[in-house]
């Protein structure tokens, strides 16, 4: 019986959810992007394996693994994306793809 | 139960208006491709088409129940329970009117022709003419109001194509937009009289009309009232009465042939024709048919005082139709309907031909219009003296004319009638002592006295002037003889008030009424005495302020420009920026306002679209938490 | 009693300061402009969090998250970064603009988040506490390979398709990859 409410859980991945995306948002450098994306990511593990533990259910962890996989999946691809725009623009500014405007 | 024919029982009636209106089509078409014979063939046979079946239908009605036809060509529309028909309805007003439109006009056009025929628009110009036809039989021949509104704008329009015939010259067209204007503003109160009828009866058809404002109203009925007075409002426009005459005098600058054809024989005539249709719903309105006759009454005298200072020949015989209508009005107001619609015949009959003999002068002097350069044209063209001479006597109503027995009819009824009354009568023998007078003045200036034309040209008009002669000569026999037609209306005014008693009379009333005239004749033989002599002096015409005043039509137009004119040229000035469109823009700038916000969020990049989420995500949390707290 | 009050409290501090860990690091993250650093102070913050899965009794999810996301994807970024010189771009190229402007309006907008999911967190009723039975490997197989098998099987799909992408993606214009 240990004494960490889930909640304390719950707020301490909710915490790391909000610096990822102040993150995302701030950075104009589309690595710094992902990386806050992962910290994100990241977060949601987090609760997840909380909420496994809470309920002493193999189930939280299943589920980080599968957003392991997902967060592999998804640096693969974005990285390949950011050497191609690093190519093209010469710079990893995010704000430099913007032609799909209104 | 009056049945109405289909188109193949009485084709004649239904095809009537058609044949001008087909040679309208083609002379449009065809206009520049044409030559004179062909284009004057094609116009006077149409119109003659409708003279021929217009005789022929005058004969059938004497056989019809009732003396009345009506035929129905197609169903135009129906608005809840008034079925609207393009239908003609020929009784024994309609057949005098067609009659007149149709034979006059026949007789015109024929002038016309010769008239205008070196004028490179010719085909354009008998195409006009003939559309007016159209237009004036549609009218005349209407089976319900909505039809005869149709006809009314027609004849306006038509009007304003041919006062402006020769647009190229600046005053013309600006006659033609005022004459337009002007008979507009009658045309509205016509049309808001036409929706409150219908609102009241929820009927169109004027028979309907009639008899149903005599079963459902009293006389002195509000709605009557109203109705009256606003399709007096309409006839006032059309007819050149008070107050919206101004437009008459200017629409001279039209050619000859307009002028005789409509300013003085038919279009201005609508509004008495008007006035007589709807007779059921006036008779209602006793005090409308006052103001008829009042109001016909003061155009008389104001017509008759502009006419004696006028210098332009056709501006004399302007203010004189003017005031003639003036006498139908006083006529229909006062209760004399048959004798009104008598004077429009034969006024159409003398009107004519003065007109068409001034204008055969005009050309002569080529196209010499002012009197006071005229003179002593007696000798030079005697034929057209003597019809001018025919036409003067009989507006002046010289006893034996057919202007005589129409207006000694007119006035005999004014004195004891309900609506008119002594007052009225001494107006009218006034005016008729006026009409001498400037008849008398018009005819010593032009064609006695000594020849004041300033250039004496040599050329012969003979040729011309003898091809123009023929309709002129018809017309002088129809304004000699024309009173021995005896009209027989009494089947379409049906006297609801008492007849006009005239037991009470004095008897000195129609001695005076005939021999006002031959006074007026003696006093301009002496007063006018230096115009009809042959001295060596010359004349000028009088340039006293009154008499300023007097031949710009007594200050009415000054009149209307101060009061009217200039203050709406001042509000379209003043309104440049289009008020009212800058507050509909605000619609416009409101969204456009919306747009840019809108689109500014869209600026492509992704930071912003992420923030925009989580701002979403954050508005809709907060939702879910204030619903569940 | 008091060993399990105070390995109790062991337990909960390790995890607080774990916690506190995690999230200075991931604050340093965002917050640095150096690319390198920021992928070091990453994987601190990554140390950090897996510590905290080992004090919540999940061994396995601590481990993979030192192997596979310490381990594999931040070395994957690292890769990046310096085979393409990625990091370099942010002092030339795209200057963040330094000073605290820029910062005002997200950490409004992420704190108003936060509030809100905290707020309903706290009110949610949670009565749980973790436990401190452990949930071993054996078991989170068996749930693997059992219940959860069409997830797994539709993960490795994911991962060829980020391995396909991955690979065509970075391919250079002259050696035929175009986007």
């Amino acid at each position: 019986m240990t004494a960490i409410p889930l909640e304390h859980v719950l707020i301490f991945a909710s915490i790391l959810f909000s610096i990822g995306f102040i993150g995302v948002i701030v950075r104009k450098n589309t690595l710094f992007m992902l990386m806050s994306l992962e910290v994100m990511l990241n977060s949601v593990g987090v609760a997840f394996i909380g909420a496994g533990s809470a309920w002493q259910q193999a189930d939280g962890q299943v589920m980080f693994i599968l957003i392991l996989t997902l967060a592999a999946a998804e640096v693969a691809v974005g990285l390949a994306l950011l050497i191609q725009m690093h190519q093209r623009f010469q710079s990893l500014n995010i704000d430099k793809l913007n032609k799909m405007r209104g | 139960m009056i049945n109405s024919y289909s188109f193949f029982e009485s084709p004649i009636l239904a095809l009537l208006p058609f044949y001008p209106l087909l040679s309208f089509l083609l002379l449009i078409t065809f206009a520049k491709r044409l030559s004179w014979s062909q284009a004057s063939f094609l116009s006077i046979g149409a119109i003659g088409l409708s003279a021929l079946s217009s005789a022929v239908m005058v004969y059938q009605l004497q056989d019809q129940d009732f003396q009345i036809i009506t035929v129905t060509l197609w169903s135009w529309f129906s608005v809840g329970n008034a079925q609207v028909n393009v239908s003609f309805y020929l009784d024994a007003l309609s057949s005098v009117m067609m009659m007149v439109v149709s034979g006059v006009g026949l007789l015109i056009h024929i002038y016309a022709a010769a008239y205008m025929k070196t004028d490179e628009n010719f085909s354009r110009f008998m195409a006009y003419m003939n559309l007016f036809i159209v237009a004036m039989l549609i009218l005349v021949l209407a089976d319900n109001l909505v039809l005869l509104y149709l006809g009314w704008e027609g004849v306006g329009l038509c009007s304003f194509l041919l006062i402006g015939f020769w647009y190229q010259e600046k005053a013309n067209v600006l006659a033609a937009r005022k004459a337009f204007i002007v008979t507009r503003i009658g045309d509205t109160a016509m049309a808001i009289g036409l929706f409150m009828l219908f609102s009241a009866l929820g009927v169109l058809n004027i028979v309907d009309v009639n008899q149903m404002a005599q079963n459902s109203w009293q006389v002195g009925n509000e709605s009557a009232y109203w109705i009256a007075l606003l399709l007096l409002g309409g006839a006032v426009g059309k007819s050149a009465q008070l107050p919206l005459q101004t437009w008459l005098p200017d629409a001279m600058a039209g050619p000859t042939p307009v002028s005789a054809l409509i300013h003085a024989a038919t279009m201005v005539t609508a509004g008495v024709y008007l006035i007589a249709r709807m007779n059921g719903l006036f008779l209602l309105a006793p005090e409308v048919m006052q103001y008829v006759a009042w109001l016909g009454a003061f155009t008389l005298l104001l017509a008759g005082v502009a006419a004696l200072v006028q210098t332009d020949i056709k501006r004399v015989l302007a203010y004189s139709t003017m005031s003639q209508i003036g006498y139908m009005m006083l006529a229909l107001g006062a209760g004399a309907w048959s004798a009104g619609v008598f004077h429009l015949m034969t006024h159409a009959f003398f009107k004519a031909l003065l007109f068409l003999t001034a204008g055969s002068v005009i050309l002569a002097l080529h196209h010499q219009q002012n009197l006071f350069k005229m003179g002593g044209l007696s000798k030079r063209f005697p034929i057209e003296t003597g019809l001018f001479f025919i036409g003067l006597i009989c507006l002046v109503a010289l006893p034996g004319t057919s202007g005589f027995f129409s207006k000694e009819a007119i006035i005999a009824e004014l004195w004891s009638s309900p609506t008119a009354g002594a007052g009225l009568w001494w107006c009218a023998i006034i005016g008729a002592l006026l009409t001498s007078i400037y008849s008398c003045r018009l005819f010593f200036l032009a064609f006695l006295g000594q020849n004041r034309e300033e250039m004496h040209k040599n050329d012969s008009v003979g040729d011309e002037l003898s091809r123009l002669r023929l309709p002129l000569i018809f017309l002088a026999v129809l304004s000699l003889f024309g009173g021995l037609i005896s009209l027989d209306l009494s089947s379409v005014f049906i006297a609801n008030t008492s007849i006009i008693e005239h037991s009470k009379e004095p008897s000195w009333l129609h001695p005076v009424a005939i021999t006002t005239p031959f006074i007026g004749i003696v006093f301009s033989w002496f007063y006018f005495k230096q115009y009809r002599r042959n001295t060596g002096k010359p004349i000028v015409e009088s340039q006293t302020a009154f008499v300023k005043f007097c031949r710009n039509g007594l200050g009415f137009d000054t009149l209307y420009y101060s009061c009217l004119v200039r203050p709406y040229c001042w509000l379209a000035k003043v309104n440049r920026l289009d008020i009212i469109d800058q507050i509909i823009m605000l619609n416009a700038w409101y969204i456009t306002l919306w747009h840019d916000a809108l689109s500014a969020l869209q600026n492509g990049k992704l930071r912003w679209y992420a923030a925009a989420l989580g701002l979403g995500v954050v508005c809709l949390a907060g939702v879910l938490i204030g619903g569940n707290s | 009693m008091n060993s399990s009050m105070s390995s109790v409290i062991n337990i909960e501090l390790f995890f607080y300061l774990a916690a506190v860990m995690a999230i200075i690091a991931s604050i340093k993250v965002i917050s640095t402009h150096n690319t390198v650093h920021a992928l070091l102070y990453l994987v601190v913050s990554l140390l950090a969090v897996a510590v905290c899965f080992y004090l919540m009794g999940a061994p396995f999810a601590a481990g993979l998250e030192v192997i596979v996301y310490a381990g594999a994807i931040v070395v994957l970024f690292v890769f990046a970064v310096m085979m393409f010189g990625l990091g370099t771009d942010e002092t030339l190229n795209a200057p963040q603009v330094r000073g605290i402007s820029i910062w005002t309006g997200p950490i409004l907008l992420a704190t108003a988040l936060l509030v809100e999911l905290i707020y309903i967190i706290s009110h949610s009723g949670l009565q749980k506490q973790l436990s401190i039975d452990v949930v071993d490997a054996k078991q989170v197989g068996i749930l693997l390979y059992g219940p959860y098998l069409l997830a797994v099987e539709i993960a490795s799909f994911l991962l060829l398709a980020g391995l396909l992408a991955g690979y065509h993606y970075a391919k250079p214009e002259e050696h035929g990859g175009h986007l």
